[in-house]
């Protein structure tokens, strides 16, 4: 017996050993992966249990804080005072949805992993004291978040506004918004129930409509035409005599302008005029790739390095650019062109900069509890959009436009303002989708901006870029005036 | 008789480091809550030493060559299970009291370790009653099926109440009945042994003689379908299949034995629905992991958590696994010891097995020899059954972890087999002392020649 004995022996160690092995599988090789399963507890109570830093705007205001709670299990409570204002920069931060924006972003800054281990982060984990997270200080300031906010209403739409000599984002709104405190409570019931809620809802509250949505820019996209039109050789004495329609080479369906007007002339009375027959014609005459490259060079193609999600604006594409019908629709921002208002924004931003294209950054500093600056955002080059003369000779063609032009709304007395208006058509039937993009003052630039009215706002089919947008702009350019005392 | 004292004294510093880690664990868990002394160590602590004090004078003074490792390595794991216990009982709102009761249980334990000792002065007397074993055994483990009488819970009807007290009496049961299939089968095993046909190389013995088979299988499906648990089926039949061929040989019995119960399994997988869903979960338990695949799922990020070096006591939330008390207790020690704990756990079985099956193979009567044989492979069955269920390699079954699971019919069973094994042990070394003893002897020269024997 004791043979047979033995095997029965053998082969409980063999099994013993199959278990230790599978042990080593669970608990060592396959751990990380399983412990950081969002169905694990542990994981979201360990970062309830820690003082999450708050989120400031760029004037010292907060934007999201932790409070503690009475709750035995999640210890902190996370709570944005102003929720809705800033909504989409901040995020939100929730037990059972996750998080967003730079809750997302800034996580591990937020949760104190971040940056370098001071004696007392290496102390609370030694000893097990509560960690205190590093605090985010956003260049978004409060002041122009809220004016902004004001100045855009109920509209549905976006307000980008950037320093641009910096990239600093200076407001970033999207309406309508939502209060992230609703989905963040530990309320499991509640925060469903609003999350539910906020999903449903036809205006998706939720979507940054600044960065993460795309737009036909329309009339606004005229600059990065005449931009490319400028670098190759077609100057700004470029005159076609007046006219209603343009019937490009190969098609049937001639490009009209707004309203069946008929204009003409050089660049500069062309752009003031919003001329969709000249910008057609102009871009027909370009050689081959010459918009696209342009476009690029402004960014479109990319999603701007920021640090909360944002898309990549629509070029027109190489097959676009075969027809000249299409060529001609795609000079005045519409068929596959699309951007962003935060890419419209970066086209104003980096005409007003001499023609480069500031890294746009939604984060001044990160400081540790004891208040020292641990990291800070530098002002970088994004894009060498163009040459500094071609820059200059925008800003004039964009002066025009506010001076004399379809933008005249967006002048603030005393100061001169470059923009541009942009009514883009939509589906058919539906109001266009009003723009204008500016920046002030034209000739020490400290704003850009960039405003999109969807489907015509309260105006419907009467929308302009010039009658709706243009004045939203100028309150947002108004109020930072007042505010930093330009 | 000097190599006795020396074997007593190793078992008495052995325990002693038991104690350190009862109470060294204890102490932590409250440290990592708050500082000082917690309140109950001294009772705590007082009723751990005392018991296995009691424990241990009781083998020096009636099994006093016995092995000296078996009590120690109880011992220890009891002493983990009820830090534990301790830890989970402060976690919970309202603080539970398992630690303590596990305690009172532990006492009682430790009683009936005595009182084993004590009677039985010959383990090969026992082989006498092994029909009464036999009926007793049947008894226990289909108490639970007695209307009135038996209790489900969690879907399994393992329990019987008996005024306050819930047990388990299948814990009883697994004994009885390896006492009695060591009876049976030290008896009849070379009947058993006659090949009367072969096919191929198997020999094949007359066919009444798979009557007993057919019964055991019988009593491990009604297991199965009454009271509604796989593992405890499983653990039964496995038992005497296991017995049967360490005593005959014959590849026969255990290759019968796994295509019926692998017939039985397969049946049961398509009648009922909790077989089928302990499968489903085991494939793909992140397929529900709010369903079905709750529990498994619960434990699998409990020792995720603990990763290699554990939490440390008290500061996981092993409270989060389902049953983590009884079942998943070894899922609790992953995530505060981490796997340098889980491995240290699993050494210590599998030493215990080591020990044991070392034990059996020194017997020199086919009734010890198969006595301790079945002990052993029902201790490390249920083991691998649990640690494989809570770790993912096995399908989950609801067997109770050996000393360290809460449970008091568990831990009583369990002390009644170390006590039997206390005993064989010590009665094997004084036959080798005095040299006496003979039934049976020529075994030894026998089991070195080729297995078909007839043995």
């Amino acid at each position: 017996m004791n043979r047979q004995i033995r095997i029965v022996a053998l082969i409980a160690l063999v099994l013993f050993g199959v278990a230790f092995v599978n042990l080593n599988w669970v608990q060592l090789v396959n751990a990380e992966h399983l412990a950081n399963n969002p169905g694990n507890v542990r994981v979201i109570l360990k970062e309830y249990a820690i003082a999450r830093g708050p989120i400031l705007s760029s004037d010292e205001k907060t934007v999201a804080l932790s409070v503690k709670t009475p709750n035995e299990d999640l210890k902190y409570l996370r709570t944005y005072p102003d929720g809705a204002t800033f909504a989409h920069v901040s995020g939100y931060y929730s037990s059972i949805y996750g998080r967003a924006q730079l809750e997302s972003t800034y996580n591990k800054e937020l949760t104190g992993q971040g940056g370098g281990l001071t004696m007392q982060k290496l102390s609370d984990q030694l000893f097990g004291g509560t960690t205190q997270g590093d605090t985010v200080v956003t260049t978004i300031s409060e002041q122009l978040q809220k004016a902004a906010a004001a100045a855009l209403g109920t509209h549905k739409g976006a307000i980008v506004a950037l320093d641009p000599t910096t990239g600093a984002v200076l407001a970033m709104v999207s309406s309508p918004s939502y209060d992230p405190t609703t989905i963040s409570s530990h309320d499991a019931n509640a925060d469903t129930k609003a999350w539910k809620a906020l999903q449903a809802d036809p205006g998706k509250p939720m979507l940054n409509r600044a960065a993460s949505q795309t737009y036909p820019p329309g009339s606004t996209f005229k600059i990065i035409t005449a931009a490319a039109a400028l670098q190759n050789g077609l100057g700004v004495s470029t005159s076609y005599g007046p006219t209603g329609q343009f019937l490009p080479a190969q098609t049937t369906s001639p490009i009209k302008n707004f309203g069946n007007e008929v204009c003409g002339g050089d660049m500069a009375q062309a752009l003031a005029q919003s001329c969709n027959v000249y910008f057609a014609r102009l871009a027909t005459q370009l050689p081959a790739g010459a918009l696209a490259k342009t476009a690029r060079d402004f960014g479109f193609g990319e999603a701007p390095p920021l640090d909360i999600p944002d898309v990549a604006s629509r070029l027109p594409t190489d097959a676009d650019l075969k027809s000249p019908a299409f060529t001609a629709q795609s000079a005045i921002g519409q068929y596959n062109v699309a951007g962003t208002p935060l890419q419209m924004a970066l086209v104003a931003a980096g005409i007003a900069n001499q023609g480069k294209i500031m890294t746009p950054r939604i984060v001044k500093e990160v400081r540790d509890p004891q208040s020292n600056v641990i990291q800070q955002s530098k002002p970088s080059v994004w894009k060498t959009a163009v040459p500094p003369d071609v820059a200059a000779t925008l800003t004039t063609l964009m002066e025009g436009v506010v001076h004399a032009g379809t933008g005249t709304a967006a002048q603030i007395p005393g100061v001169k303002v470059a923009g541009k208006t942009g009514t883009a058509q939509t589906a058919a039937g539906q109001p266009p989708h009003a723009w204008f993009i500016a920046f002030a003052p034209a000739d020490a630039p400290k704003i850009a901006v960039a405003v999109l009215v969807e489907n015509g706002g309260n105006l419907g089919s009467e929308a302009t870029g010039g009658k709706l947008s243009a004045p939203i702009a100028q309150q947002v350019m108004l109020a930072d005036k007042q505010v930093r005392g330009w | 008789m000097i190599v006795p004292a020396v074997r007593r004294n190793t078992e008495a510093s052995l325990l002693v480091l038991a104690s350190v880690v009862a109470i060294g664990g204890y102490w932590l868990t409250s440290l990592s809550r708050s500082p000082g002394v917690p309140r109950h160590l001294a009772l705590y602590g007082g009723v751990f030493v005392a018991s296995y004090l009691v424990a241990h004078l009781a083998v020096r003074r009636f099994a006093p060559a016995s092995d000296p490792l078996l009590l120690p390595i109880a011992a220890l794991l009891n002493a983990i299970g009820l830090v534990l216990l301790a830890r989970l009982d402060v976690a919970y709102r309202p603080h539970h009291h398992l630690a303590g009761a596990q305690l009172r249980w532990l006492v009682i334990s430790v009683v009936a370790f005595v009182a084993t000792l004590v009677v039985v002065r010959d383990v090969r007397a026992l082989a006498r009653y092994r029909y009464t074993w036999a009926v007793a055994g049947v008894a226990f483990i289909l108490l639970p099926i007695v209307p009135g009488l038996g209790m489900t819970i969690n879907g399994a009807r393992l329990w019987v109440r008996l005024g306050p007290l819930n047990f388990q009496p299948g814990e009883f049961g697994k004994v009885c009945l390896v006492m009695f299939f060591a009876g049976y089968l030290s008896e009849r095993r070379e009947l058993l042994a006659v090949a009367i046909r072969r096919i191929g190389p198997i020999g094949i013995p007359e066919i009444r003689h798979f009557g007993p088979v057919l019964v055991a299988w019988a009593i491990s499906v009604v297991v199965l379908v009454q009271e509604k648990e796989l593992g405890a089926s499983l653990l039964f039949f496995a038992i005497f299949v296991v017995m049967l061929w360490v005593a005959t040989a014959r590849p026969v019995y255990p290759l019968s034995g796994l295509v019926l119960f692998g017939g039985g399994a397969f049946v049961a997988y398509n009648l009922f629905g909790y077989v089928r869903s302990r499968f489903e979960v085991w494939l793909n338990p992140f397929g529900s992991p709010r369903g079905h695949g709750f529990q498994i799922v619960q434990s699998l990020f409990a020792l995720a958590t603990g990763g290699v070096f554990g939490t440390g006591l008290g500061l996981g939330k092993p409270e989060l696994i389902p049953e983590v008390s009884t079942d998943f207790i070894f899922s609790a020690a992953g995530e505060e010891l981490g796997l340098v704990g889980t491995t240290a756990i699993l050494c210590a079985y599998a030493i215990f097995g080591a020990r044991v099956f070392g034990l059996a193979t020194r017997c020199r009567d086919d009734f010890s020899k198969l006595l301790v044989t079945g002990l052993g492979t029902v201790f490390c069955l249920q083991t691998l059954l649990i640690i494989g269920g809570v770790t993912r390699l096995i399908p989950l079954t609801g067997v109770t972890l050996p000393f360290m699971s809460y449970g008091g019919s568990s831990l009583l069973a369990n002390f009644v087999i170390i006590a039997l094994l206390l005993r064989v042990s010590d009665n094997l070394a004084v036959d080798n002392l005095v040299g006496g003893w003979t039934p049976g002897s020529s075994e030894s020269l026998a089991d070195l020649g080729p297995a078909g024997g007839g043995r």
